[in-house]
């Protein structure tokens, strides 16, 4: 059994005035995560991620397919009790203070009376806003009420977790302690399904990862696979106002300005390009990795044009 | 069903954090303005003035309420996304439209028994006692309420498919038509042919405001038949619930923004 499954989803928006217009927002989706699996959903802004979550938590309907969760129909409440969602740019009733909120969520979401009051406490003070609880959340800054939304999302203890940006809004501490949420789900054994733009969250953080662009999936696959299939780069930078000749055969791309060159090349030459420098005896000033591996894969599938995504598992 | 409690009770705390209450404060002013005023130049008129003020009263607070908190319940929270995380939940669609129902006029009732009590305390003090007629008075309160229940079902079912501001004005238009109700279907009946068939099926299909409004009967110290409470009553819970249904329909195949 899959913790989540996606059969030929798709969704197609009507818009403009009359409703007439087609817009694809995700062409058929087949996609399946395992129990227990972190993965990461990259694409671009309007890839369609948002899309999906939204089609997968039954708030818009699909033009076409079906979504399983935990074996069973996205629509009933058994399985809607197991999960836990957190949208982008979440939004709660501001009329509330962040307990309150927590509290409401906590009786439609069924836990036990007994249980309530200990695990909102915890929640909030896991979240870093024990000191707010008692305020209401029109007074709440975009990263706390980021934090509530994380909050409210694993309050029930639910098995799947779906976050849509869980990084968004948040300060550096934020993104770190929103990290360490995610390893501690993962430690409990629970699914976690997140999209992010944030691609060095999603290589720390993911088993596998799926890019989409336009509405398609364009790649997916474990992180450590894929990363290996594509090198990364690195930038150098010495001084001299002349390329060495070698340096055409790296496949390295060098701009001078002054008396500084700057060359991008594939990690796999960094070895070659230093040896050249040192026979060359020129002064390297920095060597910095530039794209991760998985940037690098990321922005092929997203720039490679459409076509059926190479299923590599 | 406990989680439509849920979802009715933080619609009251809603309307409440709004300060949608203070609206009797206006009300007090305005009703012990008056009784002071024909407790000081009427004969005899006292009663009358102050029953049919009040209860008129009553029944527009209650209607601008009503519609104003009404329009904004389903669409709002679509607008905002504050559904996603209670949709998100094991909380059916069904669920959010009858607990909004229950929460809007449960808020109405509150609002109402405030506005009753501050009612019978003004006739209270232009006529220094209660009568046996004054239980007509808790009759008219009573088809107020089914009032508002209708409306509040009405505004749902428009908040559910448009605007606030449309549902407003087909709330308010329906309201007004609705307290022309009899006269409609006295027109109607006048008419023939195809125009007979058409304007009947309009005049039956608003909701019967008319005879829901007793406060110049009551405030004339008529009595009101049980025949008509019954009829009100069913045909008020008949009404609401035919709306109510409709909304959950139309909201059961929305796709949220
Ligand atoms: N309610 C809607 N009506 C019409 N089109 C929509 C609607 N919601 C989304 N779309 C379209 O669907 C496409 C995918 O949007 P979606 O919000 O899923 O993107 P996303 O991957 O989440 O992007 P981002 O990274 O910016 O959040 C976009 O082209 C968008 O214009
Ligand atoms: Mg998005």
């Amino acid at each position: 059994m899959f913790a989540i499954e996606t059969i030929n989803l798709e969704k197609t928006y009507a818009v403009g005035f009359w409703r007439k217009k087609p817009r694809v927002a995700l062409r058929p989706l087949n996609l399946a995560v395992e129990e227990g699996e972190v993965f990461g959903f990259l694409g671009p802004n309007g890839a369609g991620k948002t899309t999906t979550l939204k089609l997968l938590m039954g708030l818009v309907l699909p033009t076409g397919g079906t979504a399983r969760i935990l074996g069973k129909s996205i629509n009933e409440a058994e399985v809607k009790a197991q999960i836990g969602f957190l949208p982008e740019q979440p939004y709660f009733y501001d009329y509330l203070t962040a307990k309150e909120l927590l509290e409401y969520y906590a009786r439609l979401s069924g836990v036990e009376p007994k249980e309530r009051t200990g695990k909102i406490d915890a929640m909030l003070e896991r979240v870093g806003l024990k000191e707010s609880a008692h305020v209401q959340l029109r007074k709440f800054s975009k990263g706390m009420l980021q934090r509530v939304g994380l909050a409210q999302a694993i309050l029930h203890d639910p098995k799947v977790v779906f976050l849509d940006e869980p990084m968004s809004g948040l300060d550096p501490t934020g993104r770190r302690e929103v990290r360490d949420l995610m390893e501690e789900l993962k430690q409990q054994g629970k699914t976690v399904f997140f999209s992010t733009h944030i691609l060095s969250d999603a290589e720390a953080l993911c088993d596998r990862v799926a890019v989409i662009h336009r509405g398609e999936l364009r790649g997916i696959g474990r992180v450590a696979e894929l990363t290996a299939s594509v090198a990364g780069k690195v930038e150098m930078i010495w001084n001299g106002n002349a390329v060495p000749a070698g340096f055409s055969g790296l496949g390295a791309e060098c701009h001078i300005s002054g008396d500084t060159i700057r060359a991008a090349l594939p990690e796999a030459q960094q070895e070659a390009a230093l040896e050249i420098l040192r026979r060359e005896r020129l002064r390297l000033i920095s060597l910095t990795p530039v794209r991760s591996s998985l940037e690098e894969y990321y922005l092929q599938k997203v720039n490679s044009a459409a076509k059926p995504a190479g299923v590599a598992q | 069903m406990s989680r439509v409690v849920h979802i009715a009770s933080n619609t009251f705390r809603e309307a409440v954090r709004d300060r949608v209450l203070y609206n009797l404060v206006a009300f007090a002013v305005l009703l012990s303005g008056a009784a002071i005023l024909v407790g000081q130049i009427s004969i005899d008129i006292e009663r009358l003035v102050v029953v049919n003020l009040g209860l008129t009263a009553v029944s527009l607070f209650g209607v601008v309420i009503a519609i104003f908190i009404g329009i904004g319940l389903v669409s709002k929270e679509i607008e905002k996304r504050t559904l996603y995380t209670v949709l998100s939940r094991p909380v059916r669609r069904w669920e959010f439209i009858v607990g909004k129902f229950f929460g809007l006029t449960g808020t109405l009732v509150v609002n109402t028994v405030c506005m009753a009590i501050g009612v019978f305390a003004a006739l209270l003090y232009v006529s220094h006692k209660f009568q046996a007629s004054d239980r007509w008075i808790l009759v008219a309160l009573y088809f107020i309420v089914l009032q508002f229940l209708i409306l509040c079902s009405l505004t749902l079912l428009f908040s559910s498919f448009s605007s606030p501001l449309l549902s407003a004005v087909f709330a308010f238009s329906l309201f007004v038509i609705g307290s022309f109700a009899e006269d409609l279907r006295g027109f109607a009946g006048m008419s023939h042919g195809l125009t007979q068939g058409l304007a009947t099926g309009a005049a039956y299909l608003v909701p019967n405001f008319s005879a829901l409004n007793v406060i110049g009967q009551v405030a004339h110290e008529q009595a009101i038949s049980g025949r008509l409470i019954a009829y009100n009553t069913g045909y008020a819970l008949a009404y609401s619930a035919m709306a109510i249904c409709g909304a959950v329909l139309i909201f059961e195949r929305r796709n949220l923004k």
